[in-house]
């Protein structure tokens, strides 16, 4: 007797494999673990417009490249100007440019943006300490002592800009502050105090978003280092950290917009929210970013439509080894129940069920007459796969003139299975009288509910269409099965008289 | 209650189909070594080869053509019967007790025309009854003249006996004694009655029809509580020696005792049922984890007969 360890381990291996991969593209692509998930979206245009001086113009413009947002689509609407996108990754920026502008000139700029959560901005090396501000002489010592008085109540480069913005937004202002308030903005009293102590801070420019929001403006904000993390201060509205509706259009140090022949030039935004399927997304995700890697979304349609069928087949075949293996329910033919389950998918329950019915009772009528005639095998089964097309043609013309729309899905039947399956009842018939038969084709039926209840779940549909991994487990739990020396659950009423007298 | 708990089977030593399959089947019966048994012409001649009785070849037909020549066939017989050389399940089984001027008769008195004999052939040689649906040959056999000490216990057929021999050690028999429920054939999920049988002695233990005990055989209300099955000794050392011949380790064993003839082996059965148990009332797997655990150099015939006949007796339970 050989080990079994190997494959117990091939098992585990198919099981792990087969979820980790599921969840990964679940978690990594977005794919919904549930069907029918929404996620929220934004649509964004920025109008660039300026004014030309009759001379060559270009129009250096930042565009998103926020962790916390996905681009999902973008495009740029600019008649007359030649465009191109630099794809850097730290600074993506849009350039117009023209021969001749003169004039009002808009430019547009469009994109759809998805929230991912991930709200944190990682530093991408320890950024350089910044040269100390110096401060004008009526300031420094104003300065000076606020940022001494500060530092000496703080421990962090965090806490001491926590503590210096609830300063500057004290209602209760020192005189110190109010003096350095009234020449300076807030947010760039912020940027130099902290820069006076040597702590890295830098000023970006946030857009709000809010729904249905036009000619909005870019905010300015500031950005705290600490502990390779950029810390987002909201100076104005005194807060710290983000939420999901603030997109940072630039937050590498560059300028937003930037215009060589024109001026009057600026941004406005306007913006607009919208609901979308969120596996629609992760589809479209993963479209832009080429890593559909064994995503079957690659495929043309119609084979993506035909693989939803194939790929329901493992389901099917789950719950027939199950049926048979630990309830042992007897089913004529193997597989037929699931090949009988996926056009019930088609056809609908209960159509399916009185569908199939008719078609078996009538071919079994057919056959006993062909019984008689003394025919060999092969010609009988085609003879009744012939006569099951007649019948099926049949029960659809009537239907149809009935109007029963639902009669017409009859033709998802699949015929040659049908033909062999009256022609094992026949012989079933025969051999051991109708009640076997009713015994057999009732438990082919009942698997064939049982297979269909389970394939046609919508939970089911989804998660065997997009986490392939699912197959591996399938497979794995297959091969457990296949392993089970227990008892079937119909044993236990069939061996009952060997413990009755015990 | 009508289920029982599985620790409670397993408590009585009952083997599943799970198990048999896996464990048993999977494990001591080689693949390669199936057609011996699954093909009752390759059966039927290893047995010659190996002096074991069978019953006798009246002819086999392989081609839909040859149909025809079965009357001349059995032109001289009394009887016979017809079956897939790879039929299972006693499906395809065709049994005619009398023939009368072109006519013949089942055991129950319907009668068969040689059109619906001709129509049963070319179903079989089509491979109707076949595992997998392959073609097939027609096996037609000498009808067996049972003996009489069993009349009056089966009613239309002629009852066989069952014997599981594991690793060549007959480990557990009965007796399947054919009904009108199951048309004069001796398989038990057909209906016949089975009862199972004392290894050491051919004295009958316990009976079942359906899966369900029975004391009387339900056509012939003979009373199945105090047979012996003659010539027990030479059935269980057919049984044994079917072992060699075929090199199956988990196997089953039909016999029936011809008049004339003595016991003759009737085909052999690489995936022996489970009802086995029920008729003898009690589980195999004791004795099958016993042979199991057997070691030592290998045992003639004789010396594994004797060791069963000690080991695998059981009391009656009727």
């Amino acid at each position: 007797m050989h080990s079994r360890k190997p494959f117990y381990i091939f098992v585990a291996l198919l099981f792990i494999i087969g979820i980790s991969t599921s969840i990964y593209r679940g978690i990594e692509h977005n794919v919904p673990f549930l069907p029918g998930e929404q996620v929220q979206s934004w649509a964004v245009d920025a109008k660039v417009s300026f004014v030309g001086s009759n001379q060559p113009a270009e129009v250096n413009f930042s565009l998103p490249n926020d962790p916390a947002f996905d681009v999902l689509v973008e495009n740029a609407t600019s008649p007359g100007y030649g465009l191109s996108i630099s794809n850097d990754v730290s600074n993506r920026r849009a350039i117009w440019s023209i021969r001749e502008a003169s004039g009002p000139q808009a430019l547009y700029y469009r994109v759809t943006l998805v929230p991912t959560g991930k709200l944190d901005i990682q530093a991408t090396g320890t950024p350089m300490v910044p040269e100390p501000y110096l401060w004008p002489a009526t300031e420094k010592s104003a300065a000076d002592q606020v940022i001494e008085d500060v530092w000496g109540r703080s421990a962090t480069n965090l806490s001491f800009a926590q503590q210096l913005m609830n300063l500057i937004n004290d209602s209760e202002q020192s005189q110190n502050m109010a003096l350095l308030l009234s020449a300076n903005t807030s947010t760039n009293l912020f940027v130099q105090m902290l820069h006076s102590k040597g702590v890295p801070a830098r000023i970006v420019n946030g857009l709000q978003l809010e729904d249905q929001r036009r000619r909005q403006q870019l905010t300015s904000y500031v950005q705290v280092y600490n502990n390779g993390e950029w810390v987002l201060f909201d100076i104005p509205n005194n807060k710290k950290g983000r939420d999901n509706t603030l997109v940072l259009w630039e937050y590498s140090g560059h300028s937003v917009l930037d215009v060589m022949g024109g001026i009057n030039s600026q941004v406005n935004f306007s913006m607009l929210q919208d609901t979308r399927s969120a596996l629609a997304t992760s589809i479209d995700m993963m479209m832009n970013d080429d890593a559909l890697d064994f995503s079957l979304y690659q495929l043309p349609l119609e084979e993506q439509s035909l693989f939803k069928g194939i790929l329901l087949i493992p389901i099917g075949v789950l719950v027939v080894v199950f049926l048979r293996v630990i309830v042992g329910i007897k089913t004529s033919g193997t597989f037929m129940p699931v090949l009988i389950a996926l056009a019930f998918i088609q056809t609908t329950l209960l159509t399916g069920l009185i569908g199939f019915l008719l078609i078996v009772a009538f071919g079994l009528m057919i056959r006993s007459y062909l019984s008689t005639l003394n025919l060999l095998l092969i010609s009988r089964i085609s003879a009744v796969i012939i006569v099951v097309i007649f019948i099926i043609g049949l029960f659809t013309l009537i239907s149809f003139k009935l109007g029963l729309s639902e009669g017409l899905t009859i033709t998802f039947f699949p015929m040659i299975i049908l033909a062999w399956t009256i022609e094992r009842m026949s012989i079933l018939w025969e051999e051991e009288g109708p009640k076997k038969v009713f015994v057999s084709g009732g438990g082919s039926l009942f698997v064939a509910t049982l297979a269909y209840l389970a394939m046609d779940n919508q939970l089911v549909q989804h998660w065997v269409f997009n986490f392939l991994g699912i197959h591996l487990v399938i497979l794995a739990l297959v091969l457990v099965m296949g392993q089970y020396t227990g008892y079937r659950l119909t044993e236990l009423k069939r061996f009952k008289p060997l413990v009755g007298d015990k | 209650m009508k289920y029982a708990w599985p620790w409670e089977l397993s408590r009585s030593g009952v083997l599943n189909m799970n198990r048999r399959n896996i464990s048993y089947i999977g494990r001591y019966n080689q693949r390669k070594f199936y057609k011996r048994v699954d093909d009752k012409l390759i059966t039927k001649q290893l047995a010659l080869a190996n002096n074991i009785a069978v019953p006798d070849l009246i002819g086999v037909v392989h081609e839909q053509h040859k149909i025809q020549e079965i009357p001349a066939m059995v032109s001289d017989r009394t009887g016979f019967v017809i079956k897939p050389a790879k039929g299972s399940g006693g499906k395809g089984i065709m049994v005619i007790t009398k023939v009368n001027n072109g006519c013949y008769y089942k055991p129950n008195g319907h009668e068969v025309t040689q059109n619906e004999i001709y129509r049963h052939v070319s179903n079989i040689l089509s491979g109707l009854f076949s595992l997998g649906g392959k073609p097939d040959v027609a096996i037609v056999e000498g009808l067996i003249e049972f003996d009489p000490v069993f009349e009056g216990f089966s009613y239309e057929g002629v009852p066989d006996i069952r014997l599981i021999v594991f690793k060549g050690f007959p480990v557990m028999g009965m007796l399947r004694l054919s009904t009108a429920a199951s048309d004069g054939k001796a398989n038990l999920h057909q209906g016949a009655v089975g009862v199972g049988l004392d290894i050491a002695t051919g004295k009958s233990l316990h009976a079942v029809q359906f899966d369900l005990p029975v004391d009387k055989h339900p056509d012939t209300h003979f009373p199945l509580n105090n047979m012996t099955v003659p010539h027990w000794e030479t059935l269980l050392h057919t049984a044994s020696s079917a072992y060699e011949m075929c090199e199956l380790g988990y196997l089953g064993t039909d016999m029936v005792l011809d008049k004339n003839k003595g016991p003759l082996l009737l085909e052999l059965n690489a995936r022996p049922g489970l009802t086995i148990q029920i008729a003898n009332g009690r589980g195999i797997l004791p004795r099958l984890k016993h042979v199991e655990a057997m070691k030592g150099p290998a045992m003639s015939v004789e010396e594994r007969v004797a060791y069963a006949k000690k080991h695998f007796s059981s009391n009656p339970k009727f």
